[in-house]
């Protein structure tokens, strides 16, 4: 089963995060994950300082400098895992560094049945 | 059985459906042509026929593989050693508390699948209206499926962590029932405990905690008077305390204790309501040993709620006046809005005749309880009490 994972920056979780001798690097996590066929693709994302945003309202193209939400949190990256269920999911996702002091938010996919 | 149905065909409607319509049968059949010789076996191979009956007439690709499984399954004969529905019961049990879900939702799920409880008794009992609980059962069900969590019971790595998740979910079932008066939701919360731990029977907090619920339930009759007023442990008439249930309890505390396993939150509470439940009378209670059991509880469990009841077991083992002072050396700002605090402090101050100071405390923890709980009465009650001492 696919699952979009979204990789979330929290500022305030962060500055209380303890580091721990169990957290892996990110190239130890890729390589697990890569290694066991669960991840299809994923990158890291530029900060928002670098998005824009795009709307149309009436028929107008409405341009803004910025992400779409005004949230302290934002997302930094995504990965796209393939698992066997919402379970293994977790537990890549628990293991991927931004898990100790940031968010990783796991969505399924629409399905051609929906 | 409906587990059964929901392992085989991933539709927990479909399996309710099946398992009712099969159960309709039954009740017409059976008065007139007799009990099958094993009227479970009976019922179950209705249930999956009914259920091949309508995924048969759904004719998708899923249906396809379903009715495979169902097929199978009833072309087996005889069954593995352990009771196959026993583990499916315990598949549901472990989903239905998946902690991708949210409680409200976790709570609902299990009332409705695993105690069988209908919309409207658990709508009633949780104080929402029936289309509020359908909608909430409808999305758990989804997210269920759409997530992909998984029906199993979990593999040994989350074994440990999950069982802790149903653990509570059964407890806050619990609670909610018998601070509600539901009792009825208090029980179906101590018999799915009580197949817990015959399913699960190494799992020493299960029976921690059936041991809870059971000494809790033996003073069920003594709760309230008979204007509904809630009556302190301690004025509570003992002798009609159930002595049979207090004695179950003991024995699944002694089962507990010989896993081996330094006891957790539940075998410890379930220990300090042991302390209580033998006691004859409220002057007997063994005080130093409960301070001695919320010690251990905290070195587990750190909670400031716990750090309360703790303090106040200091005041009956050491005086009031040792109880005040511990209860001045709590974290006041994480129980700010709880109101046993407050009576706490009030309770000393009245026994030790401080009357103007425990009337201020009375009123500070009327402040933070609300009139719909059976301990607002009970504080108005000690207040009318200081005030008119002789009425």
């Amino acid at each position: 089963m696919k699952y979009m994972m979204f990789v979330v920056a929290d500022p305030a979780a962060a500055a209380e995060a303890e580091p721990s001798d169990d957290d892996l690097t990110i190239e130890e996590w890729l390589a697990d994950v890569d290694g066991r066929g669960k991840r299809l693709t994923g990158d890291a994302l530029r900060p928002t300082a670098d998005a824009t945003t795009v709307r149309v309202r009436r028929g107008e193209v409405i341009i803004t400098d910025g992400p779409f939400t005004e949230s302290k949190e934002w997302i930094v990256g995504f990965d796209i895992l393939d698992c066997d269920d919402l379970d293994e999911a977790i537990s890549i996702a628990a293991r991927h560094p931004q898990a100790n002091g940031g968010k990783l938010e796991l969505r399924p996919f629409m399905t051609p049945e929906d | 059985m409906v587990a059964t149905l929901i392992r085989l065909t991933g539709d927990w409607d479909l399996a309710e459906e099946a398992v009712q319509d099969a159960v309709e049968r039954a009740l017409r059949r059976w008065p007139e042509e007799g009990l099958p010789r094993s009227p479970a076996a009976w019922l179950t191979t209705v249930a999956k026929n009914r259920a091949l009956d309508v995924l048969r007439r759904r004719r998708t690709e899923r249906a396809k593989l379903e009715e495979a499984a169902i097929e199978a399954e009833l072309g087996v004969a005889g069954g593995s050693p352990r009771d196959p529905m026993s583990d499916d019961l315990l598949r549901l049990l472990f989903t239905c508390c998946h902690p991708a879900l949210a409680l409200d939702s976790r709570v609902a799920l299990t009332l409705k699948t695993v105690a069988g409880l209908s919309t409207a008794e658990i709508a009633r009992a949780f104080l929402v209206s029936e289309s509020t609980l359908s909608q909430r059962l409808l999305r758990t069900k989804r997210k269920i499926a759409n997530a992909g969590i998984p029906f199993r019971v979990p593999p040994d790595e989350l074994l440990a962590e999950r069982t802790g998740g149903v653990l509570a979910v059964l407890y806050l079932i619990f609670n909610e029932g018998y601070s509600r008066r539901e009792d009825h939701v208090a029980v179906e919360a101590r018999r799915i405990t009580s197949l817990l731990v015959e399913l699960m029977p190494h799992e020493d907090e299960a029976l921690g905690l059936l041991a809870l619920m059971t000494f809790h339930l033996a003073r069920r009759s003594t709760r309230f008077d008979t204007d509904g007023h809630l009556v302190p442990m301690e004025e509570q008439d003992r002798s009609r305390w159930d002595r049979s249930l207090v004695d179950e309890g003991r024995g699944h505390l002694g089962r507990a204790a010989r896993s081996g396993a330094a006891p957790g939150t539940y075998r410890l509470q379930a220990e300090i309501a042991l302390c209580h439940a033998a006691a004859l009378d409220a002057g007997s209670t063994p005080w130093a040993e409960i301070v001695a059991l919320y010690d251990a509880l905290l070195a587990v469990q750190p909670s400031p709620v716990i750090a309360l009841n703790r303090a106040i077991a200091v005041g009956f083992r050491d005086g009031y006046e040792a109880g005040l002072a511990e209860l001045d050396r709590l974290d006041t700002t994480a129980l700010s809005a709880y109101h046993p605090l407050p009576a706490a402090r009030a309770d000393f101050l009245r026994r030790l005749g401080r009357t103007d100071e425990a009337l201020r405390a009375y009123d500070a923890a009327l402040d933070l309880v609300s009139e719909d709980q059976p301990e607002h009465e009970l504080v108005q009650r000690r207040i009318s009490e200081l005030r008119q001492p002789d009425s």
